[in-house]
Parts: structure tokens; C-alpha cells; sequence
């Protein structure tokens, strides 16, 4: 498979404070990629180094192969973005909006082309509206018209389900699968809805403080043989006394929240539960901790 | 490429109401003078005439004339159309970080040279359309209405009178004269756009610049008149006067199609062209290497 | 020996009033010439030369109506005449009534010898105060006159003739007058300054004002209406 992105060793400083820490990571040709981290990681500073807003301060970018310093307008003619929350021109409709973004990116686009663009986000009815008048979620909506008008190779999506009711995230998310399943197209997509992420990201990144802390295919990230367990009882402080004087005190973890962590093979689970029934434990609940929200908290919170 | 972004920036400043603000409150200010001046006129003229009253008969009538007024209003009107330029160039880069669209157009392929020189040359358009706007009210308007004559320029020492027929190329070098003084400011608005992520800020700061070195200009203190002044784009911004300036022969004739000093006016034209090179250099170079996170 | 000398005091006694006799003749006998023309529409080129009028050179209507009107008209543009002008009109001096003459000598005006007249108004109702005539005696043209008048201050004519002298006409006159300094306030004019005005120390000290009128062509006593002069 090929790479469409390539980053190494990306860093970017400002001043004292270092928010993007010597951070590498691929994405494939297809693939749509995550890209997770709290509040203040770095994702929009990368992505803004993507798109070349920012001026990295150590390493390289490879957009579809070539240098993004030297061959930028190239790189840039077959990328769509939408970056935080898609300011347009409000005082312009979302007709004139996406003619003057399609030949930014330097394409000429008919009004059929534009009425098709702004049929499959659903504004078709709006299109000579002022985007002043738009609700947030039609601007968000309009925003990923205005990333794709130009039909791109690439598209950087940052928050792209902002503002979006429950039935608009469905609709995002199945747009998303559509571009990537169906037209082949490569996604950047960075969310803080966990959730979202493990259905439609087949691989992600989770950067913390600046840095990668994982990588990897989101299936075997938060399936992996060995794993973090929850277990709530009772009587957590008994339990946790009783543990620590069998075998299974080496994996225990720090307790969370009322609730006891071990980290361990899934395949003992069976065994951990019968142990503590036999001890006369009172199990609540014993299961893996297999979500994405799971896995990024374990983390981020390390 | 950069006629797509010149077109796409123009129609941009069109689309703005405020836009028409600046070219509304031009029509309203001149046709308030030249109807100030239809109904007080000969109190105008008296001003600068008065202290010659008892020597020569003064033609009242025949200097109030369409030229005559023109002169006026754009005498009143060309020290408060820097605020009009302003607040459209001021707002180029500066508003567009406001409005978050600075980060969807600069992650375009376009060079971020391009969008400088793009919205340097839109704002240019805007203030000749300007000045056009000016010419058409207040040259043509005022020839309808007053008709026209020789013209008589007063100066703090002395008056220029030209005959009718030696007026019109004048009016036309003057208003290119002030396009270029116009687009200084143009330019310097663009320059502090570039640094700033409100409008105000870029605006503010234009119009602060102007009044101050206005003020300097006016000040008859000999350090600034002979360190400041003559560098001060303010004090070449007034060169489209120079050519209601009218050179004279030995005898003290006026020469027709003649101006006073012309070295003068090249001179000044030139220290402009020079203060828009450099704000252009500047507003480019810190553009390409600002890091955009609005 | 005795009558002799009786004779000769006399004679130089009298000689003054004598020569005052002679003036008198001799204003009138110009006066007689000049009033041959009762009115006259002239053209001509004016030039100003004024220090602080920058004007091009105009072409202006003189009219003229016996005995003491006079205009000076830019019919086709701006000109800012000197209200001296009207002393162009020798009438003003040669018609007054009551007047003391007193010779003056002779004196060469371009080249030719002049008598000096001086004239003083006797009336306290005339605008001149005094007058000095230069009178080509041969010809009787004024070739040149200095007036002082009680509002306008002192104005000084110089004339030359030549086509209408038979008329009394000039086809050229030098009309210089006192000027009142002009300056505007700087706040006022905002002037560009294009450094002209940094070299002329010594003419700011000039307040004479110079107008040279041309006479092309004159129009000798065909009529002239009324409301020309209004």
C-alpha cells in the first residue's frame, strides 16, 4: 500500500513551549486514519503543519510522495481541509462560497457541479443563502462541501462532527466510509468522539503532550491478547488485600474510580473469576477494557 | 492564477456593505460642499481674498467656478479619504484571520506572495474606482453646476490662476496623483493587516500615522522640517496640488501646460512608489513567515 | 541804467506766474487733444506682475466713456485688476477744475524731453491728491503720470504710443501701485510644499504691483452703453 502521508520527526516550538515533540507517523493510500489526543496534544498544530499554516521546526513532511516544501502547490491542489470549526464567508451564499474555494484550489467548477457537491451534504435547498444564516451544524456541513469541491486525494478532517444533532454524525460518519470505501479516498480525520472514531478509523494515532503514544490498526490496538481489566466488587478494599497475596498481585494496577485494574492475558479472565468466587468474593463486574475511550484514558492518564 | 485571486478579492470587497459606505459618504460629503458653496460661495472666496479687496476688483463670481470648487472638496475631502482606504485594506489579512477564513485560503496553492499581491492590487482597484467616484461628483458634478472658468489656487503666499482650457489634464494628473498617494496608504494598511488578527487594530493604526505625521508636517519646527518632512510620506501625499502649481516666465507670465518645480512632483511620486515597495516588502516577507492559528 | 534794472525785476518776478501761465496752456492745449475722443472700446493683452498673483497673460476689454469712465474687463477668464486702473484715463487729471499747476522742469521719458507738470487738486472733494504729468510738449501726449489719491495710495503710468497718438491713444501703458502683503494661514491651505517659495527672500519685501496692458486695436468714438461700466 502506498503512503500518502508521511511524517518524521515533525517538532514545533513555540517560543518555550513545545507543542508537537518529535512525532512520525504513515497514512495509507485509502486508509481512513485517526488521529486522537486531548485538548492541547498537538493535533491541530500537526495538521496545521499538513496544510502548511505552520512552519515545523524540525522535521519533514511527504504528502503523496513528494516534499511538502518544495512541491506545495501540488500537494495542495489534491487536498481538501476543514480545520476546527469551517469559518466561510458569511456575508457571501454557500454558492459563492464554494466557487471561490474551487478556484483557490484551481479548479473551474460548474453550478451543477456546486448544486451536486452541496446535494450530498444536504444544503441543496440553502444554496443561495448567506452563510450568516446558517445553523452550525449547516456550516460544518458546507465546510466539507468546501473541502471536497475540488474532489481531492486527500482530505484532513479536524473535528468534522462539531455542531453535528445525532442524525447529522450518522450522516457525516456514512459519508466518511463512502469517500474511503467507495471512492477510494484518503482521510485524516481528528475527533474527540471516541466513539465515532472506533467505527469509522481503521488506523490511529493517539499523540499526548505532543508526542505519539501509540500507533497502530484500531482492531489490534484495542484487542491486543494482553489487556487492561476491570473488576468491581463488593468490597474493593478486601478484594485488593486478597489479591495482593496470591499471584495475581503482579498485575494489579492502580485502583480507578471504585473499580480495580489488572493487566493480563484476556484468556485468564475465566480463571481471576473463579478464584474470587471461590474466596467468596462478590463479583460485580469483571471485563476487559477494550473501548477506544478506554484505551485512549489508559494513555493519556498514565 | 493571480487574476482568479485578484477577481476572487474584488468581488469579496464588492460583496461588503461597508464597501459602499465609503463610496455613499463621498456623494453625500461633496454635493453638502458644493451645495455649502452655491448658497455661501462668495464668503468663501472673500476668506482668501479679503486682504486684497481694497488694491484689485476681485471677480467673485468668475473664480467660483466648477474647477474652483473641485479644488475645494478635494482639498476637504482628500485628508479623510485615508480613513475610507483604511478600512477596506486594513481589513485584508487582519479581517480574514477574524472571520477564520485566513487559514481555508492560506492551505490553498496559492503562495502566500500571491495573496499579498492579489489583495495589495484589489485594494488599489478600490481606490481608483474611488477616486473615479470623486472625479464624477466632484469635478464633473461641480462643472454641471457652477460651470466653468479660469481657475484661480490659492496658496499660503500666493494664487495661481490658469486659463479654463489649461484645467482638465490638471484634474487628471492630479487624481492619478492621488491614486498613487491613496495606494501608500493602501499599502500601509496591508502592512499592519499582516501583524494583526482584528480590524480595528490595522485601522486604527493607519489613521494614527496619518494624523501624526500630519500634525508634524504642519508644525513649523525647524528639526522636523528638515529631518521628518521631507521623508514623510504625508508631506509627499499632497503632491497632486503640485500641479495646480504654475510655472511662471521672467516677465511673471504664467506659462500655459506648465508646472512649478516639476522635479518636485517626480520626486515626491517617486518617495511614494518607494514608501509602497518597501510596506509591500515588509507585508510579504513577515506574511511567508507567519505561522497563521487563527 | 535804472530802467533797466526796473525791467528786469519784473521780468523776474513775474516769471513764475508766467510760467505758470505756461503749464495751464499747455494742460490745456493736451487736455483739447485728448478730449477728441469721447469714448473708445480698446483690446489688448494684460499682464500682471504682482508677486504673489501667478496670472497668464489675458486678453481684456478696455472701455472708455468721456469724461471719466473707465473699465478694464476680462470677458474670457479670471484677471484681478488693480482699482488704479481707472487712473488709465487721463481725463481724471487733465478734467480737473480747480488745480494749482506748477512746472516742473523737464525730464526725459524713453528718451524724450518731457515737461514736468505738477498739478494739485484745489477741491478737498477730489480722489487725487496730487499729480505730476509727463508732457512730450512737441506731441502733447502724457508719456507718463504719477498719482497719489486719498484711498487707493500712489499709482505710476508709464505710456508709449504710436499708431493712435494722434488721438491721445497708447497702444501700450505700465500701470504700477502699492500692494497689501498676502499670506494665508498654513492650517488653511495645507500646501505641498514643492520648495519654490525658499529662494525669493528680497521679493517679499517688494509691495509694488506691476499690470502692462497692450492695446491691439481701439474703437474710437462709435458709442460705448452704460451698463459696460456697472
Amino acid at each position: 500500500m502506498s503512503e500518502i502521508i508521511r511524517v518524521k520527526q515533525l517538532t514545533k516550538e513555540f517560543g518555550d513551549f513545545r507543542a508537537v515533540n518529535d512525532l512520525s507517523f504513515t497514512v495509507g493510500q485509502g486508509q481512513v486514519y485517526g488521529f486522537l489526543g486531548q485538548n492541547g496534544a498537538g493535533k491541530s498544530t500537526t495538521i496545521r503543519m499538513l496544510l502548511t499554516l505552520i512552519e515545523p521546526t524540525a522535521g519533514e513532511i511527504e504528502i503523496f510522495g513528494m516534499n511538502l516544501r518544495k512541491h506545495r502547490r501540488e500537494i495542495l491542489r489534491q487536498t481538501g481541509a476543514i480545520i476546527e470549526r469551517p469559518d466561510l464567508y458569511k456575508y457571501l451564499t454557500a454558492k459563492e462560497n464554494l466557487r471561490i474555494f474551487s478556484r483557490l484550489s484551481g479548479v473551474r467548477v460548474t453550478d451543477r457541479q456546486i448544486m451536486d457537491q452541496l446535494a450530498l451534504v444536504g444544503l441543496a435547498g440553502r444554496s443561495d443563502s448567506k452563510v450568516k444564516t446558517y445553523s452550525q451544524g449547516m456550516k460544518q456541513r458546507l465546510g466539507l462541501a468546501a473541502a471536497l469541491i475540488h474532489n481531492p486525494g486527500l482530505i484532513i478532517l479536524d473535528e468534522p462532527t462539531n455542531g453535528l444533532d445525532p442524525q447529522g454524525i450518522a450522516d457525516m460518519r456514512n459519508l466518511i466510509l463512502h469517500l474511503s470505501r467507495d471512492l477510494g479516498k484518503t482521510l485524516l480525520v481528528s475527533s474527540h468522539l471516541l466513539s465515532e472514531m472506533e467505527m469509522i478509523a481503521d488506523h490511529m494515532i493517539i499523540i499526548h503532550k505532543g508526542g505519539k503514544v501509540a500507533e497502530g490498526i484500531v482492531d489490534e490496538l484495542l484487542n491486543p491478547e494482553k489487556s487492561m481489566v476491570e473488576l468491581v466488587t463488593a468490597d474493593l478494599p478486601g478484594t485488593l488485600n486478597l489479591l495482593q497475596q496470591t499471584a495475581w498481585a503482579a498485575m494489579l494496577k492502580e485502583p480507578v474510580n471504585g473499580t480495580l485494574r489488572l493487566e493480563m492475558n484476556k484468556a485468564a479472565i475465566p480463571e481471576l473469576n473463579r478464584d474470587l468466587v471461590v474466596q467468596g468474593v462478590s463479583v460485580l463486574s469483571l471485563r476487559p477494557m477494550n473501548t477506544l475511550e478506554d484505551y485512549f484514558l489508559s494513555l493519556t492518564k498514565a | 492564477m493571480f487574476i482568479d485571486l485578484l477577481k476572487i478579492e474584488l468581488f469579496k470587497i464588492f460583496k461588503r456593505p461597508r464597501t459602499f459606505i465609503a463610496f455613499g459618504a463621498i456623494a453625500v460629503i461633496i454635493l453638502l460642499v458644493q451645495f455649502a458653496l452655491k448658497v455661501n460661495g462668495k464668503d468663501f472666496v472673500q476668506f482668501y481674498t479679503d486682504s486684497q479687496a481694497d488694491t484689485f476688483d476681485i471677480p467673485y463670481e468668475k473664480i467660483l467656478n466648477g474647477y474652483f470648487v473641485c479644488v475645494a472638496v478635494l482639498h476637504m475631502i482628500l485628508i479623510h479619504v485615508p480613513l475610507l482606504v483604511a478600512l477596506i485594506a486594513g481589513d485584508m489579512i487582519s479581517g480574514e484571520a477574524g472571520l477564520g477564513t485566513l487559514r481555508l485560503i492560506a492551505g490553498k496553492p496559492v503562495t502566500r506572495t500571491q495573496l499579498i499581491l492579489a489583495k495589495f492590487s484589489a485594494s488599489t482597484v478600490y481606490v481608483i474606482l474611488l477616486l473615479v467616484w470623486m472625479a464624477v461628483f466632484a469635478l464633473l458634478g461641480s462643472m454641471l453646476i457652477f460651470g466653468t472658468e479660469d481657475l484661480v489656487v490659492f496658496r499660503e503666499t500666493d494664487m495661481h490662476i490658469m486659463k479654463s482650457g489649461d484645467v482638465l489634464w490638471r484634474f487628471f494628473a492630479a487624481f492619478v496623483f492621488a491614486a498613487l498617494a491613496l495606494t501608500t496608504i493602501a499599502a500601509m494598511a496591508l502592512m499592519f493587516s499582516v501583524f494583526s488578527e482584528n480590524s480595528l487594530g490595522p485601522i486604527v493604526a493607519t489613521v494614527c500615522v496619518v494624523i501624526v505625521f500630519t500634525i508634524v508636517q504642519q508644525l513649523r519646527v525647524p528639526v522636523f522640517e528638515e529631518t521628518v518632512n521631507p521623508w514623510s510620506f504625508t508631506t509627499h501625499m499632497l503632491g497632486w496640488k503640485g500641479f495646480f502649481y504654475v510655472d511662471k516666465n521672467a516677465e511673471g507670465a504664467t506659462i500655459a501646460g506648465s508646472v512649478e518645480n516639476p522635479e518636485s512632483l517626480v520626486r515626491s511620486g517617486l518617495i511614494l512608489t518607494g514608501y509602497i515597495v518597501l510596506f509591500l516588502l515588509i507585508s510579504i516577507r513577515s506574511f511567508n513567515k507567519k505561522d497563521i492559528l487563527s | 541804467m535804472k530802467k533797466m534794472r526796473v525791467l528786469f525785476l519784473l521780468l523776474f518776478f513775474s516769471a513764475p506766474a508766467l510760467y505758470a501761465q505756461e503749464v495751464r496752456t499747455l494742460l490745456q492745449q493736451v487736455k483739447a487733444k485728448y478730449d477728441k475722443v469721447n469714448d473708445y472700446t480698446a483690446t489688448g493683452k494684460m499682464k500682471t506682475n504682482v508677486i504673489f498673483i501667478k496670472a497668464p497673460v489675458a486678453t481684456v476689454k478696455v472701455y472708455y466713456k468721456r469724461p471719466d469712465k473707465l473699465k478694464i474687463k476680462n470677458e474670457s477668464g479670471v484677471s484681478f485688476i488693480p482699482k488704479g486702473s481707472a487712473n488709465v484715463n487721463m481725463n481724471n487729471v487733465l478734467g480737473l477744475s480747480d488745480y494749482e499747476a506748477v512746472d516742473g522742469g523737464t525730464e526725459k521719458i524713453a528718451g524724450i524731453s518731457c515737461r514736468v507738470v505738477k498739478i494739485f487738486p484745489l477741491s478737498d472733494d477730489e480722489s487725487i491728491t496730487r499729480s505730476t504729468l509727463y508732457i512730450d510738449e512737441t506731441k502733447l501726449l502724457v508719456m507718463k503720470s504719477v498719482i497719489s489719491t486719498k484711498e487707493n495710495g500712489t499709482y505710476e503710468l508709464l505710456m508709449s504710443y504710436k499708431q493712435y497718438a494722434e488721438w491721445g491713444l497708447p497702444d501700450k501703458v505700465e500701470l504700477t501701485f502699492n500692494t497689501r502683503d498676502y499670506k494665508l494661514p498654513k492650517g488653511v491651505t495645507i500646501d505641498y510644499d514643492n520648495g519654490s517659495g525658499k529662494d525669493k527672500p528680497e521679493d517679499a519685501k517688494n509691495k509694488k504691483g506691476k499690470v502692462e496692458i497692450a492695446y491691439s486695436s481701439y474703437i474710437i468714438n462709435k458709442g460705448v452703453p452704460d451698463s459696460v461700466f456697472n
